[in-house]
Order: C-alpha cells, then sequence, then structure tokens
C-alpha cells in the first residue's frame, strides 16, 4: 500500500500466529488459545480480537460483512468495515448474510442460519466463563484443565435460591464438546442455541485478554443448566401471552430491540437489520 | 430513539472526525501548527512519557502523536504502539549494560559520596512549584535570549561521561547478592507472546517498562502506605543516553547504531533470610523505561521487589501479585476497555431487562 501499510495491516509474522492459533483453537473446541495479541489502531474493547481474526483469515477473494448489535450501520461496525477496506484492496464487503464468506460480530449470531463456507468471527471482551466465580487466571488455567467448574453450578444453583431463576441474561456459560465451557461472547441467551452443531466454523477473539477459541463445526455446545431447571432464551411474549413481532417485518421468531419511539409508545424491531430487511422484500414481493 | 441514531453510522463517524479537527485548529486564522520538534524539545515530559507508554522508541513519531492526540497521553501512546504492531521484529539486541549509559542526571539516596559524585541534573525536585508569570507572554526573542545564554557556558563540545554504577560498590562490599549469570534466562519478548502466569521477571519488568505511569503509581504507592512493605532506599536513579548496541552485519562486532533517552532505578529494600543459611544480603527492585520519567522508574522498582518477594512467598497484597499489577497496569488496555463501554450495548441491555423482569414477576407472583 502507498501508506507503507501491509495488507491486513498486520505484518506476516502476526498473521501467521493467529492463524497457527486458530488451528490450536480448533483442534481443542472450546479450549482458549493465549497469543501475543497486537495493538490494533482502535480501542481495545471495541473488537480488537475479532478483527485481528479477521485480518488474520482475510484474502482478496473474500466478501466481508460486519455487524455490531446485529447492525451493519451501527457506528462501530462501520468503523471496522472501513478500516478493513482500506487495509485490505481487493475484498468486497456486503450487508448479506448468504453473499458474505467471512462475517464478524459483535453481540449478535445472525437470526438466519450460515452455511458451511461462512466462517463467523465473534468480538469477545471476557474469554473465561469462570471470571464470574475466580478472578486469578491461573487458577482458572488449572480449573478449565480439570473441567472443574462447580463454582459455576453453584453459582446458578444460588441464583435460584435468591431469585427463582438463573439470573445470567447474556455471555452465558456454554460447554463445548463435552468438556470446556466458554463465555460465548455477549450474545444473548437467544442466540446460545445456534452454536450447537453449526454448519459454520464460529471463531472467538478476545484482544485485549490476548486469547483464541473455536466451536468447530458439527460440535456439541451445551448450555450450563440443570435436569429440573432448563436453561431459557428471552422471553418475548406480551401480557396476553402473544409473542411479539417486530414492527417492520412482523416476524414473531426473531431477537427484538425494545425502545420508545418519539410518541412516547414502547415499540419492538428486530436486532438483526438485514434480517429485517429481506422479510420486508420478502413481504412486498 | 436508540434505534434510528445508530442509522447513517458512517456520517457521524466523519463528522466527529471534522469535529475534532476543529478542536485542534479552534484558534481561527491566527493560528500556528505545534512544530513537531517544539513538542519534542519543549514538551519534553510529556514527549519522554509517550516513547515509554507507546513502548517505541522513535522521538518523532510520538511527537506526531502528541500532535494528533491533542496531548492526551493514553491516545499518543496508542497510536505510537499501533504503528509497532505493523512492524516485524528484524533483531534483538544483546543485554545491555548501563554502566555506559551518558549520564545527565545521577543520584543515590543511600549515599552521599557516590563513586562519580551526585549529579542534580535537570529536576523538578527542588523548584518552588510557583507558577512563572513570565513566561505567560514570553516573547521568541526572550526565549531565544536565555537559550542562548545558557548555551554560552557550556563547553563547545560538552561530551557526557558515563559514570559507575552505585550497585556495583555494594555489591563489592557484600551487602548485595551477586549477579549469578546462571540464572540468566532468554529475556520474554512481551510483544511476541502472551503473559501466562507464572511469568519469568523479564516478563514483568517489560510489561511495567511500556505501563501506565499512573497506574504503576498508584499500585506503588498502595505498597510505600501499608498495603506492603518494601520500604525501598533508591540506591541510584540515572537519567542519560544509552548507547544501543547491534552486531556488525558483516564483522558480528558489536557496533553503536544509535541512543535512547532512558530512565533507571535501582531500589534497595530490607534484607531477606534465605533456605540455605547463607549469609543475608539487601535485596534489589529494578526499574527502566524509555525516555526521562523517574516516578514511573521509581514506581517500577518498588513494584519489581514486591513482585519478586509475592512470587516467592505468595502474594498478601495486590502490589504483590503478579496478575493483579501486570493485567491491570497497561494504558492501552486499560483505557480502551474503559472506552468501549460507550459503545451500544443495546442486545446485553435487553437481555439484561429480560432476567429482571421475569425475576420481578416471579417475586410479585410470591407475594401475592
Amino acid at each position: 500500500m502507498s501508506n507503507g501499510i501491509n495488507f491486513a495491516f498486520l505484518d506476516e509474522y502476526a498473521k501467521r500466529e493467529i492463524r497457527r492459533s486458530v488451528i490450536k483453537a480448533i483442534c481443542i473446541p472450546g479450549y482458549q488459545v493465549p497469543y501475543s495479541s497486537r495493538e490494533m489502531p482502535m480501542g481495545r474493547g471495541f473488537g480488537t480480537g475479532g478483527l485481528q481474526l479477521t485480518l488474520a483469515l482475510i484474502g482478496a477473494d473474500d466478501t466481508l460483512k460486519v455487524i455490531d448489535q446485529g447492525s451493519d450501520d451501527s457506528v462501530n461496525a462501520v468503523n471496522l468495515r472501513k478500516f478493513i477496506e482500506m487495509t485490505c484492496p481487493g475484498i468486497d464487503t456486503t450487508t448479506h448474510l448468504q453473499e458474505a464468506t467471512l462475517i464478524q460480530s459483535r453481540h449478535r449470531i445472525p437470526e438466519q442460519a450460515l452455511r458451511a463456507d461462512q466462517i463467523l468471527v465473534l468480538q469477545v471482551p471476557y474469554p473465561d466463563a469462570l471470571v464470574i466465580v475466580e478472578p486469578s487466571e491461573d487458577k482458572r488455567k488449572i480449573m478449565h484443565g480439570e473441567a472443574d467448574y462447580s463454582r459455576l453450578l453453584v453459582k446458578l444453583y444460588e441464583d435460584i435460591v435468591k431469585f427463582d431463576e438463573i439470573t445470567i441474561s447474556h455471555r452465558y456459560p456454554t460447554r463445548i464438546n463435552g468438556h470446556y465451557i466458554i463465555d460465548p461472547s455477549p450474545i444473548p441467551r437467544y442466540d446460545v442455541p445456534k452454536l450447537h452443531n453449526s454448519e459454520a466454523l464460529i471463531l472467538f477473539g478476545a484482544g485485549r485478554e490476548k486469547k483464541i477459541y473455536a466451536v468447530p463445526p458439527h460440535c456439541l455446545a451445551e448450555p450450563l443448566a440443570f435436569d429440573d431447571v432448563p436453561f431459557r432464551i428471552e422471553d418475548f411474549t406480551d401480557s396476553h401471552g402473544e409473542r411479539r413481532a417486530c414492527k417492520l417485518c412482523a416476524s414473531q421468531t426473531s431477537f427484538l430491540d425494545e425502545f420508545i419511539d418519539q410518541q412516547g409508545e414502547r415499540v419492538y424491531q428486530c436486532s438483526d437489520s438485514d434480517f429485517c430487511e429481506q422479510q420486508q422484500e420478502l413481504a412486498h414481493g | 430513539m436508540g434505534y434510528v441514531a445508530i442509522k447513517g453510522g458512517g456520517r457521524a463517524i466523519d463528522g466527529a472526525a471534522d469535529m475534532l479537527e476543529l478542536l485542534r485548529t479552534r484558534q481561527g486564522e491566527s493560528g500556528q501548527p505545534l512544530d513537531i520538534e517544539t513538542i519534542e524539545k519543549q514538551l519534553y515530559f510529556l514527549h519522554s512519557r509517550i516513547v515509554s507508554e507507546g513502548g517505541l522508541y522513535h522521538p518523532k513519531l510520538a511527537a506526531l502523536a502528541i500532535k494528533q492526540s491533542l496531548g492526551d497521553t493514553l491516545e499518543a501512546s496508542f497510536a505510537l504502539r499501533a504503528y509497532r504492531s505493523t512492524k516485524p521484529r528484524l533483531l534483538e539486541t544483546p543485554v545491555h549494560d548501563t554502566t555506559n549509559m551518558r549520564l545527565i542526571r545521577r543520584i543515590s539516596a543511600s549515599f552521599k559520596d557516590i563513586p562519580g559524585g551526585q549529579m542534580l541534573g535537570p529536576t523538578t525536585d527542588y523548584a518552588l512549584r510557583l507558577l512563572r508569570m513570565d513566561l505567560l507572554n514570553e516573547s521568541p526573542e526572550q526565549f531565544q535570549a536565555i537559550a542562548k545564554s545558557l548555551f554560552a557556558g557550556l563547553p563547545e563540545h560538552a561530551a557526557l561521561d558515563s559514570f559507575p554504577k552505585v550497585l556495583d560498590s555494594l555489591r563489592a562490599e557484600g551487602l548485595l547478592p551477586k549477579v549469578n549469570q546462571a540464572t540468566r534466562e532468554q529475556p520474554f519478548d512481551i510483544t511476541r507472546e502472551p503473559l501466562v502466569f507464572p511469568v519469568p521477571r523479564s516478563a514483568a519488568l517489560a510489561t511495567m517498562a511500556r505501563g501506565e505511569t499512573g497506574s504503576l503509581l498508584a499500585i506503588a504507592y498502595s505498597n510505600m502506605r501499608g498495603y506492603g512493605d518494601v520500604h525501598p532506599t533508591v540506591a541510584e536513579l540515572r537519567v542519560g543516553y544509552l548507547p544501543v548496541m547491534l552486531p556488525h552485519p558483516l564483522t558480528g562486532e558489536l557496533t553503536e547504531v544509535g541512543e535512547v533517552l532512558m530512565t533507571e532505578c535501582e531500589v534497595v529494600a530490607m534484607y531477606q533470610g534465605d533456605d540455605n543459611n547463607a549469609v543475608p544480603t539487601f535485596t534489589l527492585g529494578y526499574g527502566a523505561c524509555f525516555g526521562h520519567n523517574e516516578v514511573k522508574a521509581i514506581s517500577m522498582a518498588i513494584l519489581d521487589r514486591a513482585l519478586q518477594k509475592g512470587m516467592q512467598d505468595g502474594a498478601e497484597n495486590p502490589s504483590e501479585d503478579p496478575e493483579f499489577v501486570l493485567l491491570h497496569v497497561d494504558g492501552i488496555d486499560s483505557m480502551g476497555f474503559a472506552s468501549h463501554y460507550k459503545m451500544p450495548h443495546y442486545v446485553t441491555f435487553q437481555s439484561d431487562m429480560d432476567r429482571l423482569r421475569t425475576t420481578q414477576q416471579k417475586q410479585e407472583a410470591n407475594h401475592e
């Protein structure tokens, strides 16, 4: 590039290290692979882990989709996409899930099912599900190795005793391939079942915490629960027991954003803007 | 209006960049842009902080980083650090001996008379912190006159000297443990390897060397005040230019390729026993960083001592816990994460509301 920056910003050694870490992460599903994690020209916490994965994986023949909160047009998604476009000449970008080969996302897994030829990269602020019960990384590493998740289960149990509900709203601890429990990034519980037996490879990148982990395709992904207290996703039924619908596309299955409109009314809209637009197009023929 | 506001994100970002640029140029048409060399020379301590926290010794780009970030230390260090990410590591220097530093300042708090003598150099330590009103409207002529008069007093080729190290004399007297050449480990490169605890001391030192000054100071201060008991004495604090040596590409002979301005601090702390009943000696803490940053180097030296104690005997205080110190002193990491809370969290908040409402409904049902 004319400004002296390498294709995909990172130098080739850095990309190679990330790819090696990705391979290791796929081989040991759910295991957090430590990697050196370069500083990116955007804030730690703004998706630098996901960004490094994307930059290490992207080639000139890829088509990229970047979303944040389900939207292609939110400021952070725009910022990341612009940066990747700037440093990766030749790539295509899209807002249509079906056209994308590489999808980077924060806080959501797209509504529609992913395909085997797609890779989903999720941005991760806290890579370790055990951090809510153990602050020391050194101790957590031992607990993961021994698959000792008793304290997490106790935390869930205490929730039930205190509130009659498991209070974990997002970042729901999920056991991968019967061993490691991951923090699936701050996706809502609604998205957690999509990890299970996914067609696409799902990669997790925590830049600040310097970890990469993976849920490979066709892999077991089980949210932590008890036999008599099943895992539950967010409830979007109204007071009449009806599933709320998106105001724009009328979908009654999607994850909804709730907000107050200018008239002071509470309204609901799809969080996944691409899905919502596709539904509207279908409806209008 | 939450949902609608994020539409047009691209235009909003462009607008924000323009507004920042407006802030930078708001002096208007009478304004003069900051000169890069002026930043490096006149904002000397700010500049020092950026080369140190940015972890890249590039005086010119550090000055540029200060200019474009409008003087925000975290942002400026960040830009320098991100620039560094694009550069491959080509080679490694051998271990450098700081005895060769060309000093502008060196002091010892442990001995009045040290080999080579105390050299106060440029310091604000004994300055009265009275505002110098005469600088409010300093004219270029006045500025140049001061420079001229001070330069006139200097010999034409005032070469800086190097001095022996205070620690060497303590070591010669048997008050400090001998340097154990056998245990000298390959230095840990924190830019190429993640910290997986327990980490070697070199990893801890490297992490602190580019740590954020305020963060290091706060944790070191907790130790000084009583959450810990290092009780250091500054054996030597030195500031100067360290010649950087690299093997000559043809002959392999070590050749000076440049110099870096550095601050180095060695503290001596009370003695420790030894499991083998060997003669007790004082213990050491070491701090060093790019630039002229004395508070940072002292804080680092105290924390090095505290961490060594924690690694050996187990941490009794936050400042002795390697994970606590090393994972929380990086300014780029911590400012990034603090800032990220400003980003939309609509989805997770929706999920939070779902949990709260469900719990509330259940409680209400129980009360009825």
